[in-house]
């Protein structure tokens, strides 16, 4: 459950991130705030910033969503015990790993420019994913609960 | 169990609106360039120009980089002007800003262009920002846009930005401002022809510029066409 809940704090958190940059690429707001590298504007305005026809921050805003979405689902009672949740989790970010690796190799080798709010984005996925791992190899069916009405039931048919 | 919602729930609230708040602070036009200076002196800069030194006629234009006049003036009489009048050696023309008070974001690109002009692309940022003088017309910050006619310009954006930031010609722009004032500019753009206001009835062509380049040819001692 912990690692569950990890996850959509950190999706949640990747997502604001991700918004930002998605907002900014639409018009919303004046120049990005991004230190005084001006890396993020050389990020943004290049040939790379748009992938099939959309912003690359919009599939960032997609991505966070479904593993925060696909966290929360994954965090009702009756889903705790089911392991596919967890695969499911750990397929969506390992995506999310291999985009943003791209994404990476781009911005060091072809652009030759680091936005630090990418940066950012990277490293949370990255975490989101070795938490996401870690709950998939260590994934335990969590015990039944049997609260105290349950032994204090005094013997019968059930009703 | 609820508690975690309850910190999932403050979290949103609290990105959102560290979202809202960059998205509002981000990028606007720093202050120090958009703004009179608090003080004014005279760094001895008497504004870009083009053609030779030794023309005859020295044509002085007070300009507003927001003025549609102005942007109209630039983008359909200047280049015959060039053509005609610079690049023959008849006349000399000298930029000096006059950004009028009235336009939220006049003098915010006056500095843009001296900005660009600091690393020699003051002509390339002035045309980038009367052909796509669309900017003039929305009411919108411009920051981003300055910076991408910037770029376009082939200006360095890291000093760029420097130079914006620190309002490094807030004081030149105001001091071309009040000298506009002392010699009775009372719009954009005006002219001057070797110091002599010109008042034209109409916006001036090219072909208003020959004329009186002639005339100031033709009536000039043959000595003072050699000037340095």
């Amino acid at each position: 459950m912990r690692h569950r809940q990890a996850i959509a704090l950190l999706a949640l958190l990747g997502l604001f991130v991700a918004l930002y940059l998605w907002l900014h690429a639409l018009g919303y707001g004046g120049a990005i705030k991004c230190g005084a590298s001006g890396g993020c504007e050389t990020v943004q305005t290049s040939q790379w910033a748009v992938f099939l026809g959309l912003p690359v921050a919009f599939y960032g805003v997609a991505g966070y969503c479904t593993l925060l979405v696909v966290a929360i689902v994954a965090l009702r009672p009756a889903a705790l015990a089911q392991r596919q949740w967890s695969v499911l989790l750990a397929a969506l970010a390992t995506v999310g790993v291999a985009f943003t690796a791209y994404l990476t190799y781009l911005e060091l080798f072809v652009i030759h420019a680091i936005c630090r709010w990418c940066v950012g984005s990277a490293l949370i996925i990255t975490t989101i994913w070795v938490v996401a791992v870690l709950a998939l190899i260590f994934f335990r069916s969590p015990e039944p609960r049997i609260g105290p009405a349950a032994w204090q039931r005094p013997p019968g048919p059930p009703v | 169990m609820n508690r975690f919602y309850m910190v999932l729930a403050v979290l949103a609230v609290v990105l959102g609106i560290a979202v809202l708040t960059l998205l509002r602070t981000g990028g606007t036009a720093p202050a120090a360039a958009a703004g009179p200076p608090p003080t004014v002196t005279d760094d001895g800069f008497r504004g870009y120009s083009l053609g030779q030194g030794k023309a005859p006629v020295e044509i002085t234009e007070y300009l507003d980089f927001e003025c549609p006049v102005c942007a109209t003036f630039a983008t359909v009489q200047m280049p015959t002007i060039t053509q005609q009048l610079i690049n023959t050696g008849k006349v000399r023309w000298r930029f000096r800003d006059y950004p009028l008070p009235i336009h939220k974001y006049s003098r915010f690109a006056a500095h843009a262009a001296q900005c660009a002009g600091a690393q020699g692309r003051y002509f390339e940022m002035q045309d980038q920002l009367f052909t796509h003088h669309q900017w003039a017309q929305t009411g919108k910050d411009p920051s981003d846009l300055f910076r991408t006619f910037a770029q376009a310009a082939g200006v360095d954006l890291k000093a760029y930005d420097a130079c914006m930031e620190a309002g490094r010609y807030a004081q030149r722009i105001e001091f071309s401002r009040q000298e506009g004032d002392k010699l009775l500019v009372d719009g954009t753009p005006t002219f001057f022809a070797n110091g002599k206001k010109l008042d034209f009835r109409h916006l001036p062509g090219s072909d208003d510029f020959k004329v009186l380049a002639d005339s100031v040819v033709a009536h000039s001692p043959p000595h003072e066409h050699q000037r340095h």
